[in-house]
């Protein structure tokens, strides 16, 4: 076990779980934690003075859906006034006008928003809820002022061919930065998997058609592209490397090392209600338990690649091997990569993918 | 916009300058810049005030020791940059 020397430089806020979109990807665990859980104003507030203390630069809030939350304005103004960057990742459901306006007043630093699909159909179909035409209304007021926009495209099998319909979104939104983020398999994206893996001749064209949109766009929307692991030959860098950089909190207030870390039996988590954040980070059983290098099997314990991606990502490694210390599964390197190479080679031969024609969702339900 | 000797950059929505732990940083969306030294210099002076060449003028002055032509070509180097990661705007 080393004790840490790094900060955490991230938090990422998970202010609820509620959300009026039911999406068959979303990271939220399977068993989602209800309102009355979750943390006041005042414990909230209490950690962001804590996080920014301990070396914390940005705070992510998301959920669920953050708008849920009644006290969001004053949320973004305390942890703006503890020091920190502030983020609302948001489907911009539920968003008016006036409450925009008092986020940005507040001192919202960055608005990320996120987009089911190109268009209003199959946004609705994976969302289980009509919010399309909204978020393109959102994107028009956020015009009128001055802060970061992201937008984020979730890409996967059944929307990944839209991708024309959702570049001419990005050309008129004036956003900063667009992310095109494969599925990554976790929470309910994991039994949604069959339907939302790309086969490999989409990844070929989206990678072909982003490479272009990002010359395009150069200088005016930064392109980012986040792969199908699955596809990738090296895993990645998860997390930027367990309890080295990010640190989670959940609605009720547990500290995780990442959005999935629940799957990994037999480990238990500190609760912010209990335990400063940083004494959280530098001692608690969660966040030691894969720091370093001291638990990593071969090939990742002599391999060159161990200090650019740290093994990759030990969720995966549980979800696909049963094992949270074997290397990730997707690595080209990993004793079990024939795992993922069952899974790719029966979504990209022509039976499985006739299935997409009827797709039986796994829809996120919303918690009370 | 591109880069001209009287444009005026400007850190663009969403990017400020920052304090952790008395290191000046450069917060942009989901990423950070540590700022040190002529970087800081730099940064501090893209406010949509400056142009490139004050700014390029006011850094050879600071930087009296260094090739004036060197240290031209590396603040070019260093905004065009900062304008491809979206950090910086150009103004006129």
């Amino acid at each position: 076990m080393t004790l840490n020397s790094h900060n955490p430089l991230a938090l990422v806020v998970e202010l609820t779980h509620r959300c009026p979109l039911h999406c068959v990807y979303c990271s939220n665990p399977l068993e989602l934690q209800s309102r009355a859980n979750e943390l006041s104003t005042e414990a909230w507030s209490r950690v962001f003075k804590e996080a920014a203390e301990a070396g914390v630069l940005q705070a992510d809030f998301t959920g669920g859906e953050p708008l849920a939350r009644p006290d969001i304005v004053d949320l973004v103004r305390n942890a703006r006034a503890a020091g920190l960057y502030v983020s609302l990742i948001t489907s911009g459901l539920p968003l008016d006008e006036a409450k925009l306006d008092s986020l940005v007043q507040s001192g919202l630093d960055h608005f990320q928003l996120s987009f089911q699909g190109g268009h209003e159909e199959t946004a609705s179909d994976i969302s289980g809820t009509k919010s399309h035409s909204h978020k393109l209304r959102v994107l028009q007021w956020l015009k009128r002022y001055r802060i970061g926009v992201t937008l984020n495209f979730v890409i996967h099998r059944r929307n990944i061919d839209e991708l024309e319909e959702m570049l001419a979104i990005v050309e008129n939104s004036g956003a900063g930065c667009v992310e095109f983020a494969s599925v990554q398999y976790y929470g309910w994206a994991f039994p949604n998997r069959e339907r939302l893996l790309p086969t490999r001749q989409q990844v070929d064209r989206c990678v072909e058609l982003l490479n272009r949109a990002e010359e395009q766009l150069r200088g005016k929307t930064r392109v980012l592209f986040v792969v199908p692991d699955y596809y990738a030959k090296f895993p990645k860098p998860c997390v930027g490397g367990w309890g080295r950089k990010l640190m989670l909190i959940t609605p009720s207030g547990d500290a995780l090392p990442c959005h999935a870390a629940t799957v990994i039996p037999g480990l238990s988590f500190e609760n912010v209600k209990n335990r400063s954040l940083r004494e959280i980070w530098d001692h608690s059983e969660a966040f030691q338990k894969f720091r370093g290098q001291d638990w990593m099997q071969e090939p990742c314990k002599s391999c060159d690649r161990r200090d650019l991606d740290f093994g990759g990502c030990r969720c995966q490694a549980l979800l696909l091997t049963g094992d949270a210390c074997a290397t990730d599964p997707v690595c080209s390197l990993a004793p079990q990569r024939p795992k993922v190479d069952a899974i790719l080679a029966e979504i990209n031969n022509s039976s499985a993918q006739q299935a997409i024609s009827t797709p039986a969702w796994l829809y996120r339900p919303n918690p009370s | 916009m591109t880069m001209e000797g009287n444009s005026r950059p400007r850190l663009a929505p969403g990017c400020r300058m920052g304090e952790n732990n008395n290191q000046r940083m450069l917060l942009m969306p989901e990423r950070a810049l540590r700022l040190n030294g002529p970087s800081l210099e730099i940064v501090s002076r893209c406010d949509g005030q400056h142009t490139v060449v004050q700014i390029i003028a006011e850094l050879q002055q600071i930087y009296s020791k260094a090739e004036p032509h060197k240290v031209e070509q590396d603040i070019i180097g260093y905004l065009a940059l900062l304008q491809k990661e979206r950090a910086l705007d150009f103004e006129l």
